[in-house]
């Protein structure tokens, strides 16, 4: 603990003043159709969405893609969408989702501006399903999609959650050789969000 | 240079013996940036290469930018909020200690790098860790931690790809974002050629990708520890934010146990909603996406599993007293400022010879003692291109000339630099000597041949005409018009 109180004795010893936080005013987001921006920015970000008026549609939705047509190990964490191979509450070591090809994930919230969908560790019983199968759905309500990041923080409420979440907008991707992209770096290669309502 | 490069420490003992690249980091002593830099420059087609490919990321920068109406009041915002935290940094640390350590993490304080370090060791070693997948973070770079664990005998992966590509060259990043920036796909598919079993002679970025994914695939299945940096902590949620696009730094941590956070005191802001403003700002700054693909918030470790975060000071709290150069520790790390810096793009990352390069780099290196890094603040034009483009609007060009003032002052100015601005000062200090000095710079530009004029202006001259002698100077001229005034 001793470099813990000297650390901090130098922090206030060496203090300047500082301006109080700030309100965050000024700079909410607007779009004349809300949805509309969603699909768009999720495109941008190379992720595909799909707009659907329920669960079932979805899942036909989803059911209709090449990504499922191969799919054989899926993690469906929505009832009745995609149709589950793999009980992921039986699972206790993540290592067993290794050879995952598709999970059906639910977004409490998504982000018009960035296509970001909000993922969090309540309902989902590891962390991996998010990032190691080979493609990743995810279904999320129409109404939960908020224009920017500040709403989507407002309406979090983080010191409340519990454990981890994400925000995931589009495939796992790299541009690390010579800048150009390729899309599937460590993640799922592909993103679909099915837009429900 | 009288203190060690970070790179160079970083470098050290466990690491490979240096192997020369093109473009790459040289071996030996860091001779200071312009030495280094001419190093760089000398192959032309290169330089130009890496200038365009900087600048390509700039203009996508500025089209992100563009498209937010908000853009300039978010790093208004920004700026406080991180001028803000600064000054309350104990407390916020305080804050954040309490409630990361309520939700079941683990928090160390480190001193310096060898605090760092040690702790790190100490969990994996007391673990019986002997596999770590690492995500990207500057600032295990600055404490040297791989070549430390390494001699140690633990297997420390990189798993962010450009950082992947230059661990196995040997080399640290030469660019914070864009580790491998220097260079070409030809010496990446020579590389995993050589590395990776990948077929002889390809380049296609997407092949080459391939390969490094089912090669890091196989070192995330046998982790047993993964080590993140951390982009943001939050003090009223206890919460860690790391941002990539890859998805490394979640892998890293969803399969195994453990996972180790190292960041800076400086990471933290104050409050959850205070994310809103960074993650609109960061990627668009660092890449110019609306957001990057993962933006994952750690709030406890995992079911079974055990979160630590390592907090490092390292010459934080001590830079922190110092006005103006403070304000770099509200650096969000994007990289925004390389990528516009035009000395940054033309003499590359190894240039610098610390482990940030660049405009913020160049204020952080004269800090880390008396005459470190001393000619970095001279490695700029001060256009002032970085302080336009920095999400959190960091001076950085009156920040490099306050440490010319300083460095000059001090007498850790490179010694040709002195001697001219000394002889130029005393000439500017007369009428009389001025106007002699001018009549004598016109005739010698029209009279002396070409190639010893180039040679008496410097470093100028080596890549430039220089300008055709006006007839007469103002003074003339004004006196001819006007007569005497
Ligand atoms: S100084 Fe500003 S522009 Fe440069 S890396 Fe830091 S935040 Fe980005």
């Amino acid at each position: 603990m001793a470099a813990r109180d000297e650390i901090l004795a130098a922090l206030r010893r060496n203090a300047p003043a500082g301006p109080p936080h700030p309100a965050l005013d000024g700079v909410a987001a607007a779009f004349p159709d809300l949805l509309a921006q969603f699909a768009q920015a999720v495109a941008a970000v190379g992720g595909t969405c799909l707009r659907v008026p329920d669960l079932a549609a979805a899942d036909a939705a989803l059911r209709a893609l090449p990504i499922h047509a191969g799919a054989r190990r899926v993690v469906s964490l929505v009832a009745g969408v995609g149709g589950a191979t793999v009980d992921a509450a039986a699972v206790q070591d993540p290592h067993a989702l290794a050879d995952l090809d598709l999970s059906v994930l639910r977004a409490d919230l998504a982000v018009a501006e960035n296509g970001a969908c909000w993922i969090e560790g309540p309902s989902l019983p590891h962390h991996a399903l998010a990032v190691i199968p080979e493609h990743v759905a995810v279904v999320v309500d129409a109404a939960a999609v908020v224009p920017d990041l500040h709403a989507a923080y407002a309406a979090l409420d983080l010191p409340g959650r519990p454990r981890w979440g994400l925000f995931l907008s589009g495939p796992s991707k790299t541009a690390d050789i010579e800048q150009s992209l390729v899309i599937g770096a460590h993640g799922a290669r592909s993103a679909t969000v099915l837009l429900i309502g | 240079m009288s203190a060690p490069s970070d790179a160079a420490v970083a470098a050290g003992a466990g690491a490979p013996p240096p192997v020369h690249h093109p473009g790459g980091r040289q071996a030996g002593p860091y001779p200071g940036h312009p030495a280094a830099a001419a190093r760089f420059t000398a192959d032309v087609a290169r330089a130009h290469w890496h200038d365009e490919s900087l600048w390509f990321v700039r203009v996508k920068r500025d089209r992100a930018a563009a498209q937010l109406p908000a853009w300039e009041r978010l790093r208004e915002l920004a700026e406080q909020i991180k001028a803000h935290a600064l000054a309350n940094l104990a407390g916020y640390l305080e804050e954040f200690e309490r409630n990361a350590t309520a939700r079941g993490a683990t928090v160390h304080w480190a001193r310096d790098a060898a605090d760092h370090n040690r702790i790190v060791h100490e969990l994996l070693s007391a673990r019986g860790v002997t596999r770590v997948v690492k995500s990207k973070s500057m600032l295990t770079e600055e404490c040297g931690l791989n070549p430390y664990l390494e001699a140690r005998g633990v297997e420390v992966v990189d798993t962010d790809l450009g950082e992947r590509i230059v661990q196995f060259r040997g080399e640290p990043p030469s660019h914070i974002v864009l580790p491998a920036i220097h260079i070409k796909k030809e010496e990446i598919g020579a590389l995993f050629h050589e590395k990776l079993g990948t077929a002889a002679g390809a380049s296609d970025p997407k092949y080459l990708t391939e390969a490094a994914r089912g090669h890091l695939r196989e070192k995330f299945l046998a982790a047993q520890a993964g080590i993140t940096g951390v982009n943001f902590a939050v003090a009223d949620t206890g919460a860690v934010v790391v941002c990539t696009n890859e998805g490394n730094a979640d892998m890293g941590t969803a399969l195994p146990p453990l996972h180790i956070a190292c960041m800076g005191l400086e990471k933290l802001v104050p409050r959850a909603e205070d994310l809103g403003v960074f993650l609109r700002l960061l990627a668009r700054s660092a890449t110019g996406q609306p957001v990057t693909t993962y933006s994952t918030h750690f709030l406890g470790p995992k079911p079974g599993g055990e979160l630590h975060l390592v907090l490092v000071d390292n010459g934080r709290s001590a830079l922190l007293a110092r006005d103006p150069f403070r304000r770099a520790l509200s650096c969000i790390r994007c990289g925004a400022c390389m990528n516009t810096c035009p000395v940054f793009r033309r003499s590359g990352g190894y240039s610098y010879g610390t482990t940030v390069p660049g405009p913020i780099g160049s204020v952080l290196g004269p800090a880390q003692g008396p005459g470190a890094h001393a000619t970095l603040p001279f490695a700029s034009t001060l256009c002032g291109s970085c302080a336009d483009v920095c999400p959190v609007r960091i001076d950085l060009h009156h920040q490099l000339l306050a440490w010319r003032r300083e460095l000059v002052a001090g007498g850790h100015a490179p010694a040709g630099k002195t001697l001219a601005l000394r002889v130029t000062a005393w000439i500017f200090a007369s009428p009389w000597r001025f106007a002699a000095a001018g009549r004598l710079a016109r005739a010698a530009l029209r009279l002396l041949p070409r190639g010893l004029v180039a040679r008496l202006s410097g470093a100028w001259g080596r890549q430039r005409e220089l300008p055709a002698p006006p007839a007469e100077s103002f003074r003339d001229l004004y006196r001819r018009t006007h007569g005497r005034p």
